[in-house]
């Protein structure tokens, strides 16, 4: 009888399929896993200790920091938890181009995870052909917002720039594009048999566990709870716009996979009708004093950004800064289900299982 | 959505028909007061005067009955805060009745010690009475149009100018019950009553009128956009006067309903408050109220000894069943540490804010862990940021900084530690 | 001529004779192995909307190889400190020394060939075998978790798909009775197996796949799971002779492929026999190289017990069948 024993492994901090820093320490037994224990906080900045002693616009490109992949929807929570405080009405135009921008980010997140997940199950070129398009959108909203990838767009009561001459055309052009794309995107991996070997019942968890460990967003719908903060708690002007949410109930990284392509095609429906009904003209910033002073009291607003729900809460005291600033960060709470995913799966799962989970480093670790 | 616009044409046309019949009215009535006026008394004048009368009291009522009907028809759907209103129309209604009455009574008070002692006098009085019953029901029309409109019930016992304002009162009627179609479209109502709660709750702040009429203009403005929105937000020239009209319209509408109705989260807050002093005892809570900066947020301060039962008795009752942690956090008051939940319920789509206030010299709370698996990590970060130790949690580490870490950076009073300096 | 000198005398000119023939031979395998990375880095960058080497040698990158193994040549030699020493040195060798072994009995045209043995196929396959040796001693020798993983990985897998790749083969030997490769071109005088035995094609080219360690058989050094697999803790020239290794093997396995399946050097028809042999064998031989790095850029990865599931479940079975069927056959065939 041979004997055997467990072995610590290290996955991570550098790691290819940890995007990022993160550490996964593993206790295996061959290629199976007995238990992981996630370490966190390699990039941890102190977001909410800086915020402390910033102006709330000042803070505005920390949040750009945090989910950097999808900058636009943390620029957009900052405001409207200030915005929710101070009553402001933001104008149309204004609330067309948020909107607009971030569709255009949430589509180009999708972008990224798709291509990476399959990078992390082996696959080189879809990675390459998601950047092509990421390539597209962020051209698109450098011309909006100057940045790449670090926006620093929006600002309280508005934003910070208007659309150039033409921009909305181009945003218009690109809708059909990347529907013709996410065909080819089908047509190349979708189908493939051994793709589908490697996610079909991969992390697989139920409705009840998913809202107990207060997963959201992808990760949430893939059980088959019908929730986007977008449809049914309208922030912004989403209350307009006729889209999906979609919905999977297997709970495996398949469903998530599906989920995720099918929220392209729901934020290019949405970025279609925004484009159409665009105003012509109008205001992007509302009147605002020119030192933001949130009202003395707290709030918390949440809404739905790629990863799931971001939050923002702000207990102000009357001053320039916030009191105390937290935001509630998807991926960090998304994360937390990993070890229980984890546990009985080989190393070649945890891959795909982690990819699946859709993790943001910058955001894990705030 | 088509049955919404539906309900929105059905308004419209209501509101048109209550304008025509106001209008109708008013000109009945008019002719009805001209002949009272005129001095001739026999008997023909009288009755035709009577009859006169009677075919314009009754097509008020008819009328006021069917636009009564069509409001119920429609409000019906639509949130409490439109019910208050009715209720409230009501109310002056009736009060304008009785007005009415009596200024019925001295008319006929007046006619009676009239000289003429004919036979008719019955059939006269009847007939004034009929008269005053038409004009009462139509002051009490206009009242409640005014009241409902703009709630400056002041002007109101004056008749004349009832009738003056009434033809605007009803097209301000019009334009607030249009907007009330554009806010009950905006979603389940939720959006809708956020909005206007917003509007009502920095009223409330800003005690300022001219504050009040800017505000509301920008609620005004939002209604005009959503209804924009709805009609593809390509009249967008020919809407500025018509917004300017609704900014008068959504100014009166917010207003008298700031004072009947808080918040539409208040039955909420009233039930969890109510749910809970019945299951766990009155001495729970420390302080509950509806969070006016937070989207209407209920929030309940629990007292700290309490916190984890009220937490556990929050997930499992039937009636809260709040089954998701959105968020934990703590806050460092300097005076005390605060522990911030946001708990939210996907069987009732309802959000409930718990707050506890814990000793900051000794900050120990219960753990949440074991009822929401997703507290784990929130409340590792807590420990690791502001030192709240929670009891109970299985795995309480430095999540972010390491163990090695010195002091509690989001603390107000901490220091950073280095060894070089 | 081969043949000559394998039968003369031994001597000191004979050796000196084919030394030197080595040598030749093993340059023209460094030469295809510089240009069959480049070819893949530009047909990889072609298929990913990529441009590929375009710097280093011209427009089209044709030096850019040349500079890599240079620089991999020059580089620091770091061997861990807790590395078992003399293991971790000769994996390199034992994993690259069969490689090149087996180029000697791959019959490239009809005169071109180094060792017509009577067992060629059999020594192919068996020579082959030992490279995994040398991956599982790197994998050992590294003392890194990753590596072992890798290396254990590696012997797992060679031995799951050589059985279904020798399986495969069983059908050809029984159609020409012989191991010899020269005689199995010679069988394909008038039909290539690649029609005889499609099945048994079809299963080879995916064991040579998983023999290659190729996407999306790449489990030994899954670069997005075991960071680099056995070769971790590699760098410098003893990394970049597993990298040869690798490389050279594509090669032999292209030639095998081309010399089982496609005729070998023999003219896709008679009349275009004018072409001489080595060309045809290098259009062939592209073509299988091309098919390789086609499949490298379009499959994701296989996960490991799946990648056993498959190898003994389905390719085993369906190399048995085959087998059986080709028998069957045969028999019928020879009663007519």
């Amino acid at each position: 009888m041979l004997r055997t024993e467990e072995m610590l492994l290290n996955v991570g901090p550098q790691h290819p399929s940890t995007h990022g820093v993160f550490r996964l320490v593993l206790k295996i037994d061959g290629e199976i896993i007995k238990e992981a224990k996630p370490v966190i906080g390699y990039l941890h900045r102190g977001t909410e200790k800086l915020a402390e002693d910033l102006q709330y616009t000042q803070i505005i490109p920390y949040t750009d920091r945090m989910d950097y992949v999808s900058a636009m929807t943390n620029n957009y929570v900052l405001c409207h938890a200030v915005e929710t405080m101070m009553d402001i009405k933001v104008p149309e135009r204004a609330e067309y181009l948020r909107v607009i921008a971030m569709e255009l980010g949430r589509v180009a997140s999708h972008l990224v995870w798709w291509g990476t997940y399959l990078l992390d199950l082996g696959a080189t070129s879809p990675l390459l052909y998601a950047f092509r398009e990421r390539e597209m959108i962020i051209n698109l909203l450098n011309e909006l917002s100057g940045a790449r990838l670090t926006f620093n767009y929006m600002r309280v009561g508005g934003v910070k720039w208007d659309a150039p001459e033409g921009w909305i055309e181009k945003v218009a052009e690109f809708i059909p594009y990347m529907r013709e794309q996410l065909k080819g995107y089908h047509t190349l991996v979708t189908g493939n048999e051994i793709f589908l070997n490697r996610v079909k019942g991969i992390g697989k968890y139920t409705k009840e566990e998913a809202i107990n460990f207060s997963l959201s967003g992808a990760n949430l719908r893939c059980t088959g709870v019908k929730w986007d903060l977008r449809k049914n708690e309208p922030y912004s002007i989403y209350d307009r716009f006729d889209f999906d949410v979609p919905v999977q109930d297997g709970g495996d990284a398949w469903a998530r996979y599906q989920v995720r392509l099918a929220e392209i095609e729901e934020s290019l429906k949405i970025l279609e009708q925004a484009c159409e009904q665009f105003p012509a003209e109008g205001d992007i910033l509302a009147k605002v004093p020119k030192i933001i002073k949130a009202p003395k009291g707290e709030a918390f607003v949440r809404i739905e950004s790629p990863r799931g729900e971001i939050g923002c809460y702000i207990a102000s005291d009357g001053k320039k800064e916030p009191y105390r600033l937290k935001f509630r960060r998807p991926s960090f709470y998304n994360l937390q289900i990993l070890p229980k995913l984890l546990e009985g799966e080989s190393i070649a799962n945890l891959i795909s299982i982690l990819g699946a989970v859709d993790i943001i480093l910058g955001e894990v670790d705030g | 959505m088509s049955g919404e616009k539906d309900l929105e044409q059905q308004k419209k046309e209501a509101a048109a028909k209550a304008k025509a019949a106001a209008l109708a009215k008013m000109k009945a009535k008019e002719q009805g007061e001209a002949k009272e006026e005129s001095p001739a008394e026999d008997m023909d004048l009288a009755k035709q005067k009577a009859a006169a009368a009677a075919k314009a009291k009754a097509a008020a009522l008819a009328k006021m009955k069917a636009k009564e009907q069509g409001e119920a028809k429609e409000e019906s759907p639509a949130e409490d805060m439109d019910l208050a209103k009715q209720k409230a129309a009501a109310a002056a209604k009736a009060k304008a009745a009785a007005l009415a009455k009596q200024k019925a009574k001295e008319q006929g008070e007046a006619k009676e010690e009239s000289p003429a002692e004919d036979l008719d006098i019955a059939k006269q009085k009847a007939a004034a009475a009929a008269k005053a019953k038409a004009a009462a029901a139509a002051k009490a029309k206009a009242a409640a149009q005014a009241k409902q409109a703009a709630g400056a019930g002041d002007g109101d016992d004056d008749d004349e100018k009832a009738k003056a304002i009434a033809a605007a009162k009803a097209k301000a009627a019009a334009a607030a019950k249009a907007k009330a179609a554009a806010q009950a479209k905006q979603a389940g109502g939720a959006g809708g009553d956020d909005e206007k709660a917003k509007a009502i709750a920095a009223a409330k702040a800003k005690a300022a009128a001219a504050a009040k009429a800017k505000l509301a203009a920008g609620g005004a403005g939002a209604d005009d956009e959503k209804a924009k929105a709805i009609a593809a937000a390509k009249a967008k020239a020919a809407a500025a006067a018509a917004a300017k009209a609704k900014a008068a319209g959504g100014k009166a509408d917010a207003e008298p309903a700031e004072e009947k109705k808080p918040s539409v989260n208040q039955p909420y807050l009233d039930k969890y408050v109510k749910v809970i002093n019945e299951n766990l005892g009155s001495d729970v809570l420390e302080d509950y109220y509806i969070n006016n900066l937070s989207k209407d947020v209920p929030t309940l301060i629990v007292k700290a000894d309490y916190y984890y039962k009220l937490a556990e008795f929050l997930k499992y009752n039937e009636q809260l069943g709040f089954d998701y942690l959105s968020e934990l956090h703590g806050t460092d008051y300097e005076t005390h540490m605060e522990v911030y939940v946001h708990l939210f319920s996907y069987k009732n789509t309802q959000s409930v804010a718990l707050k506890v206030k814990i000793d900051r010299n000794e900050p120990t709370i219960d753990s949440l862990q074991p009822l929401w698996e997703g507290a784990n990590w929130p409340e590792c970060e807590a420990y690791d940021l502001l030192g709240i130790k929670f009891k109970n949690h299985p795995n309480l580490h430095r999540i972010m900084l390491g163990e090695e870490w010195v002091g509690y950076p989001l603390r107000k009073d901490y220091e950073p530690y280095d060894v070089e300096v | 001529m081969v043949e000559e000198l394998l039968h003369s005398q031994a001597g000191i000119f004979n050796f000196g004779v084919f030394f030197l023939l080595a040598v030749v031979l093993l340059l023209v395998v460094l030469g295809f192995v510089t240009y069959a990375i480049l070819a893949e880095r530009k047909v990889m960058g072609f298929m990913q909307l990529r441009q590929g080497p375009n710097q280093v040698g011209g427009r089209w990158g044709l030096l850019q190889t040349v500079a890599d193994v240079l620089k991999l040549l020059v580089k620091e030699d770091t061997i861990p400190k807790l590395a078992d020493k003399p293991l971790f040195i000769i994996a390199p060798v034992i994993g690259f020394a069969p490689a090149f072994m087996v180029m000697a009995t791959i019959p490239f045209t009809d005169k071109l060939q180094f060792a017509d043995l009577s067992v060629g196929l059999l020594y192919y396959i068996a020579i082959s075998g030992l490279t995994t040796i040398g991956m599982v001693t790197g994998g050992w020798a590294s003392n890194n978790k990753y590596a072992l993983l890798g290396g254990m990985r590696a012997a797992a897998q060679m031995i799951s798909y050589e059985i279904p790749l020798v399986m495969s083969v069983l059908g050809i030997i029984l159609l020409t009775g012989s191991l010899n490769l020269n005689e199995i071109v010679a069988a394909q005088e008038n039909v290539w197996f690649i029609l005889l035995q499609p099945v048994a094609f079809i299963v080879f080219l995916i064991a040579s796949v998983a023999e290659l360690n190729r996407i999306p058989f790449d489990l030994p050094e899954s670069e997005n799971e075991l960071v680099a697999g056995f070769t971790t803790e590699y760098s410098g020239f003893r990394w970049a002779m597993f990298m040869l290794a690798e490389y050279v093997y594509m090669f032999a396995m292209a030639s095998l492929t081309t010399v089982l399946f496609l005729g070998g050097w023999l003219p896709l028809f008679s009349f275009l026999d004018f072409i001489p042999g080595a060309v045809w064998f290098a259009l062939k031989f592209t073509v299988v190289i091309f098919l390789l790095i086609w499949f490298r850029s379009t499959f994701p990865r296989i996960r490991a017990d799946q990648l056993m599931e498959f190898g003994w479940k389905v390719l085993l079975p369906v190399a048995l069948a085959n087998i059986f069927l080709t028998a069957i056959i045969k028999e019928v065939m020879n009663l007519f």
